[in-house]
């Protein structure tokens, strides 16, 4: 039977299905793992509600286990507590703009809805801070579209949430 | 008389329904939205809602524990046994109405989820922050859309008006409150809605004012949904939404 270190060791090699650069670990989905007998217990939380990669990410972590020799497994869904992107640490963030999506600023520190005051988001390409907002709403339910009108990339960027 | 987990039940059939069917009627648009990044919001908007949908409906189903998966209950009930809010089933129509009627429900969303969150049952509280986080984006996005329309053109103007005409008499739908409400509000676990109207009168009065529209005079109130007495439109979305479920029952892919 593996240790919990090790079964954490396995889900850090599992990466996200839409942002492969990153592992379930890094994006802070997988929450928990919990050993009973020779069932191992996963719990991971989505990053929205209807995020469609849950499904791939199940799957995921069955067959990799399975590889692994664990038979036994059983993935729990948990909304509580609420998913965050400060969960996400500086090392993937670093993952994130490199892969050319913009990564995301700590919730705290967000006061562009309190001052009024456009938040700046700089381009990950060329690192400008002249960019703007094409659509909340980006490629998935996580990101929103920019444009940078220095190096006319349009550009991801990681909502803050 | 029922009890507190028959109220529970039937609540959560609300919370489930409601977003359930906003989340379909969004997803008309895709492949039809005005210009692609309207296109993506509404999908994702309506992902959004379909994913708070089966939380709900799930929790539903564990509540009434009778073995009914999510799917179980949104592909075979009928009509009539369907909770969700009346303004959600009205016509997409042109892009002014259902912008308008995301801003509608998302104002009474943001104040309810914010309410739900105090709940004494804890699956409850914690969709409801969970939801809330995605129903603020929701929010921001149809208001500046509504601005932009009250401002914009004659064109646009109008088209928001003719909107306000068609949707706002559902408004008064969403605060009803019913003996399975007043229950549930004893035990601290549902929101009060006479609340909740106060605050969306509010948020609704302030984005109004900023899109140079008046509010509606009163009109006369369509209710029903709480007793699964729907529009004639309901039915129709629904022929769609489970004739696969129900022409090949347990059909995986």
């Amino acid at each position: 039977m593996k240790s919990k270190e090790e079964i954490w060791s396995i889900l850090e090699t599992i990466p996200d299905p839409e942002i492969q650069v990153i592992s379930i670990v890094e994006l802070g989905i997988a929450r928990d793992v919990q050993i009973e007998g020779d069932k191992v217990v996963v719990c991971i939380t989505p990053t929205y509600s209807g995020c469609p990669a849950m499904d791939a990410i199940t799957h995921d972590i069955r067959e990799k286990f399975a590889e692994e020799g664990i038979k036994n497994t059983e993935i729990k869904m948990i909304y509580s507590p609420v998913w965050t992107t400060d969960w996400i640490g500086e090392e993937a963030k670093k993952k994130l703009k490199a892969y050319g999506i913009a990564p995301p600023d700590k919730t705290s520190t967000d006061k562009s809805l309190i001052t009024g005051k456009k938040k700046i988001i700089p381009c990950p390409r060329c690192g400008s801070d002249k960019t703007i907002l094409v659509s909340q709403f980006g490629s998935t339910a996580c990101k929103a579209l920019y444009k940078c009108e220095e190096c006319l990339e349009p550009f991801d960027y990681f909502k803050c949430h | 008389m029922k009890n507190t987990s028959e109220h529970l039940f039937e609540y959560c059939l609300r919370l489930g329904d409601t977003p359930l069917i906003l989340g379909q009627r969004l997803a008309e648009w895709c492949g039809h939205g005005p210009i692609l990044e309207e296109d993506i919001a509404m999908t994702n908007i309506s992902l959004d809602c379909i994913g708070q949908a089966r939380a709900f409906l799930t929790y539903a189903g564990e509540i009434e524990g009778k073995d009914r998966t999510e799917d179980d209950l949104a592909y075979f009930r009928n009509e009539r046994e369907f909770r969700n809010l009346l303004i959600t089933e009205q016509p997409n129509e042109d892009f002014a109405q259902t912008m308008l009627r995301q801003f509608l429900i998302s104002a009474f969303h943001k104040h309810f989820y914010s309410e739900l969150m105090r709940s004494a049952d804890k699956t409850l509280s914690a969709l409801a922050e969970k939801s809330l986080k995605e129903v603020n984006y929701h929010f921001r996005h149809s208001s500046e859309w509504l601005k932009r329309f009250g401002n914009g053109t004659e064109e646009s103007r109008t088209r928001l008006m003719n909107a306000m005409d068609n949707l706002w008499r559902y408004t008064g739908d969403m605060f009803d409150m019913d003996e399975t409400d007043k229950h549930l509000v004893e035990c601290k676990i549902a929101a009060d809605l006479d609340k909740i109207k106060t605050l969306w009168n509010k948020s609704v009065e302030e984005v109004f004012s900023e899109a140079g529209i008046d509010m509606p005079k009163d009109v006369f109130m369509m209710s029903g949904s709480r007793k699964g007495k729907h529009t004639e439109h309901l039915g129709h979305i629904l022929a769609e939404m489970q004739s696969l479920a129900r022409s090949f029952p347990g059909a995986s892919w």
